[in-house]
């Protein structure tokens, strides 16, 4: 039994770090520019697909480096054109807006692609198992953690330790603050976009060595990331990658006694926390009223 | 900071407004241009996914019917009028939306006939409103029993299997390739509940054995937490029942963890959607397919494949002959009771034996009477990666069971139906 | 929440006119198609169900916008409560007692208790983050219903069962078997759901509610308990929308999960903000446009994704304020 939980527990962890690669997409979006962006699985399918196409000619690793710059690159552009005349706006506006792009961006991937499933093939050494007893550990999923690690890391130093960092930090607090000092606030949301929709491109990338590639790919994801990002807390990266672990933990977890709420505990979580503390484990003050 | 920026200086609110104003006016004249043509066409009506999960699925059902509909026209259509097909989306779970265009097809297109749907429960749906409009309904690909099982209606026809019978079909392969324990995963809705129920029916005449089985909700991306449950319970094989996208996730990381090395992977239904969709390390496993393109010797299946071919460019899958068999069938029983009134079709349709350009298979199926279920054989064999055939031949049958065979009865299936007077 | 000035047009009238006469000239025509249309609809191309899903939707759409235009209050989940309607009716019907009237009830209230709960939960967050919750908590519901199979059926959804013939005891209304008569007796149920809807923005706690939108700070000075009035604006509101969803249940004969996932919520803002916020019957119109528009694009096309995407981008880009919001402002001027 024990083993079977750590088994679960490591599992989880795995799962959880990929939740937590597009919670983390999703956050640094809405810090910033306070738009819930329900376009990010679509973005997420186009990453895998850019990556699907591009494998034949760059191999799997040209098609995992190249892929998620593309998804950014779109991003970009989307933000330019549909998000942009938006932030003067109602909230409303943009979310109203990321959900009608949702809806083209699955259509286009399906009539660019075809609703049938591609098969997507990863290099064989690292689908093999690590060891006969835990075969969970699929080289594939260490590697995709190790993945997650880096862009974390990444992501932390891009954001302490480079200007356009400090400024998208300070500008989740206080954007207009930040606009009088003199940063063009434009552009800096639109890179804090394309960072976001990177992210979200890498796990496409990443999620279709593990599942079947087809437009409806990111559509089943999203929800996860929305409960790490209350759960972890709301304007707090590192709260959303707690979020993130928390859950994929979670549910491992719960499989091995109550296999039937494996996913309803990551709601029952989000309520308890709504509950006990609404702005999350490490949200930050202020962000409720 | 003004909202209209270069860009949208372009385009502006006017021309938008021109722009829908126009499609607008097509909408009204849509209704009245049919109608001034000469003769009536008989008008076929389709209401199957063609967005969401089942798109592929349901797309190729459409494909199939399209190429019945053009073979009907070209040896005279139904009763000598003309055949034309409506095609309408249902989403592929929005039951609101799949009963609305049922409703449309039969109350503002007239159509004589309703074709559909991929998806058991919007199948369910859409027989009710057959019964009620009382229109022939031809059920393309909803598995679940009850279509003609408990819930049959005297006007609903279905071509594809019944759970059960792809159990009784699968189930010896199974215990001859595998062993005798077994371990389910199973989808956590109707279809799979009923298949699992069929599975462990067969399998208790063979003695098999259940050594522990899970539900897994619709739309799992996850699997691993449940294989690993599955490999702890030291089964002989694992039977994997999920289908579409849920079974290309479950085998593909059954196939990364090793796990066919330990232990067999197999299930019941098979279709060459999914089996396309997977990398070929992971097509593996002994399956149940409903109806396979390669079948060397046998009549008129060459001729499928290569109209098929050549409207799209891949080999026709199950989905495509459930479609096409389907439309037949209304063309069919019509024209076999000289009569589009469904009471009359339907009793014409009663023990009706395909014939083979329709039926694409070594033997004669039939509608079961008092049922209404389609009676065919079933090819039950061994996923491959790249057959003789071609890069499609992905499935190598090693047996095609017999129409019949795999039936059941007329009592299992809990049919009781009810003509009207 | 918004800092806009208070524009005359906006407040005086609650129909949002901005003169009373012009109110009941637009209640009347309103009503003069209402009550026409399933004579007239098969001529346009449509069909007696399509203009019931109309009256149905039309009536989740304004009761979205009690909350969202009238309050200021961005809902993105209320279709769990409008499936929660629906759930409640089918349950009734096929596990209890078959009786349109009964069912309605549990429907009602099954949707508004839920939303008493969640309602006290939530209040206290505002903006982007209300919205996220809304939504997360839309899905919860929607997980419920998806997962609980033995009581809601999964993701089969409830079938088998009919609306009942409803017994007046001195006459019986033939409801599933005729349509128009359906389609009259929804329109019955609306026509008291708009009318109380109307009578509440008009009193005293409904100009509050307006008070509030316009500028949440200041009402606060003022002494109103705002977070109590929002709660109550969302415990109307879904009422309101469990209404529309146990009649969107019998419409169909069937319920399942979709009806409370988070696109049928995003469909219902599309209504609100296509047909005007502003005005009291701005979300009807925007109905009847999308659900009209979806009907007709998705038989033409099966690529109807793009089309309809593409429009809620273009509504939101070039028309925030909704097809009333232009006439409004072309007649101001």
């Amino acid at each position: 039994m024990t083993q079977l939980i750590l088994f679960n527990v490591f599992n989880g962890l795995i799962v959880g770090a990929f939740y937590a690669l597009m919670a983390l997409g999703l956050s640094l979006i809405l810090n910033l520019s306070g738009v819930i962006n329900f376009a990010h699985g679509g973005f997420l399918a186009l990453g895998a697909y850019l990556a699907y196409t591009l494998m034949p000619y760059v191999g799997f690793w040209g098609a995992l480096l190249i892929a998620p710059f593309l998804t950014a690159f779109l991003g970009l552009i989307a933000e330019r054109i549909l998000i942009r005349p938006l932030y003067g706006r109602d909230p409303l506006y943009s979310l109203l807006l990321t959900f009608g792009l949702a809806y083209v961006l699955e259509d286009v991937s399906r009539y660019i692609w075809g609703a049938q499933s591609v098969p997507f093939a990863i290099p064989a050494w690292l689908t093999t198992p690590l060891s006969s007893e835990y075969f969970f550990l699929t080289g594939y999923r260490i590697f995709m953690v190790l993945l997650v690690g880096l862009a974390v890391a990444a992501l932390f130093i891009i954001l302490n330790k480079t200007r356009l960092g400090m400024r998208i930090r300070a500008g989740t607090l206080d954007l207009e603050t930040v606009s009088v000092l003199g940063v063009n606030v434009r552009i800096l949301r639109n890179l804090n976009f394309g960072l976001g929709i990177y992210l979200a491109g890498l796990a496409g990338v990443l999620a279709a060595g593990m599942l079947g590639l087809q437009p409806t790919i990111g559509t089943s994801l999203i929800m996860p990331s929305f409960v790490a990002i209350i759960v972890g807390g709301l304007g707090s990266l590192p709260g959303t990658l707690l979020g993130g672990l928390l859950i994929g933990v979670a549910s491992g977890v719960t499989t091995v006694f109550f296999p039937s709420a494996t996913e309803a505990v990551m709601y029952v979580m989000m309520g308890l926390v709504l509950l006990v503390r609404p702005r999350g484990l490490l949200g930050e003050e202020g962000r409720v009223h | 900071m003004s909202d209209e920026t270069l860009l949208h200086k372009k385009v502006s609110r006017r021309t938008v407004i021109k722009a829908a104003a126009a499609a607008g006016a097509l909408q009204l004249t849509g209704p009245f241009i049919i109608s001034a043509r000469g003769e009536q066409p008989i008008k076929i009506g389709m209401d199957d996914c063609l967005t969401g999960t089942y798109a592929a699925v349901g797309k190729n059902e459409t494909i199939g019917a399209q190429l019945a509909v053009e073979q009907m026209n070209k040896k005279g259509g139904i009763l000598g009028r003309p055949v034309e097909l409506i095609i309408e989306d249902s989403t592929s779970g929005d039951a609101g939306t799949a009963v609305q265009k049922a409703r449309k097809l039969i109350d503002r297109d007239g159509v004589e006939f309703l074709l559909g749907n991929v998806n058991s429960a919007l199948t369910l749906a859409m027989s009710d409103v057959a019964y009620e409009k009382k229109k022939i309904m031809v059920a393309t690909g909803g598995h679940t029993d009850a279509v003609t099982g408990a819930k049959c209606h005297y006007n609903v026809f279905r071509i594809c299997n019944t759970t059960q019978m792809e159990a009784y079909a699968v189930a010896p392969a199974l215990v001859k390739n595998a062993g005798k324990k077994w371990y389910y995963i199973t989808p956590d809705y109707a279809f799979g509940h009923t298949l699992q129920a069929g599975l462990e029916k067969a399998g208790a005449k063979l003695g098999v054995q259940k050594v522990g089985g899970d539900l897994t909700p619709l739309g799992t991306t996850d699997f691993s937490s449940y294989l690993i449950k599955a490999q702890a319970a030291k089964p002989d094989v694992i039977v994997i029942l999920v289908q579409g996208d849920d079974m290309i996730n479950c085998l593909k990381q059954a196939v990364q963890f090793g796990l066919e090395k330990k232990v067999h992977l197999a299930g019941a239904q098979q279709e060459l959607e999914p089996l396309m969709g997977l990398p070929p390390e992971a097509r593996i496993g002994t399956w149940v397919f409903e109806w396979y393109w390669n079948q060397p010797g046998v009549a008129h299946v060459k001729e499928f494949n290569d109209a098929i071919h050549a409207k799209t460019g891949h080999m026709p899958t199950a989905r495509t002959w459930f479609g096409f068999a389907a439309a037949h069938t209304c063309a069919l029983g019509a024209n076999a009771a000289k009569s589009l009134d469904a009471f009359k079709i339907a009793k014409a349709l009663q023990n009706f034996k395909l014939p083979p350009e329709v039926a694409l298979m070594p033997g004669v199926p039939y509608f079961r009477a008092g049922q209404n279920q389609l009676i065919p054989n079933q090819w039950v064999g061994k996923a491959i990666s790249g057959g003789k055939g071609g890069p499609e031949d992905l499935f190598q049958v090693t047996e095609v069971v017999k129409v019949g065979d795999a039936a059941g009865t007329l009592e299992e299936s809990e049919c009781k139906m009810q003509w009207p007077s | 929440m918004s800092s806009n000035p208070v524009t005359v047009a906006d407040t005086p009238n609650p129909m949002g006119t901005g003169s009373a006469a012009k109110d009941r000239l637009a209640t009347a025509i309103v009503w003069a198609v209402l009550l026409t249309m399933p004579y007239w609809m098969s001529l346009v191309g449509g069909y007696t169900e399509l203009a019931i899903r109309i009256v149905v939707m039309g009536l989740a759409a304004m009761a979205l916008n009690f909350l969202l235009g009238f309050t200021g209050v961005l809902s993105f989940g209320h279709a769990a409560y409008f499936g929660l309607g629906g759930y409640g009716v089918a349950m009734t019907i096929k596990y209890l007692v078959p009786s349109t009237p009964v069912a309605m009830l549990v429907g009602i209230a099954t949707g508004t208790i839920a939303a008493m709960v969640i309602g006290a939960l939530i209040v206290k967050l505002r903006g982007v983050y209300f919205a996220m919750v809304t939504i997360a908590f839309g899905q919860v519901f929607f997980f419920i219903a998806f997962r609980w199979n033995t009581v809601t059926g999964g993701d089969d959804g409830l079938s088998g069962w009919t609306r009942k013939a409803l017994d007046l005891g001195f006459t019986t209304i033939d409801l599933p078997g005729n349509d128009k008569a359906y389609y009259y007796f929804a329109l019955a149920i609306f026509a008291l759901c708009v009318g109380a809807m109307a009578l509440i923005l008009k009193s005293p706690f409904g100009r509050t509610l307006i008070a509030i939108r316009e500028n949440e700070r200041r009402a606060r000075f003022l002494g109103i308990p705002v977070d109590q009035h929002i709660w109550m604006s969302f415990v109307i509101s879904c009422f309101f929308a469990a209404v529309a969803g146990a009649l969107y249940a019998l419409l169909s004969n069937f319920i399942d999960p979709r009806a409370l996932r988070w696109d049928q919520s995003g469909n219902f803002v599309i209504m609100a903000v296509l047909g005007g916020m502003r005005s009291f019957w701005g979300p009807l119109l925007g109905a009847a446009i999308f659900v009209a528009l979806q009907d007709y694009v998705s038989s033409q096309t099966e690529n109807w994704m793009s089309f309809i995407g593409v429009f809620f981008m273009l509504i939101v880009i070039f028309f925030p304020r909704g097809i009333l919001g232009i006439l409004k402002r072309s007649v101001t001027k």
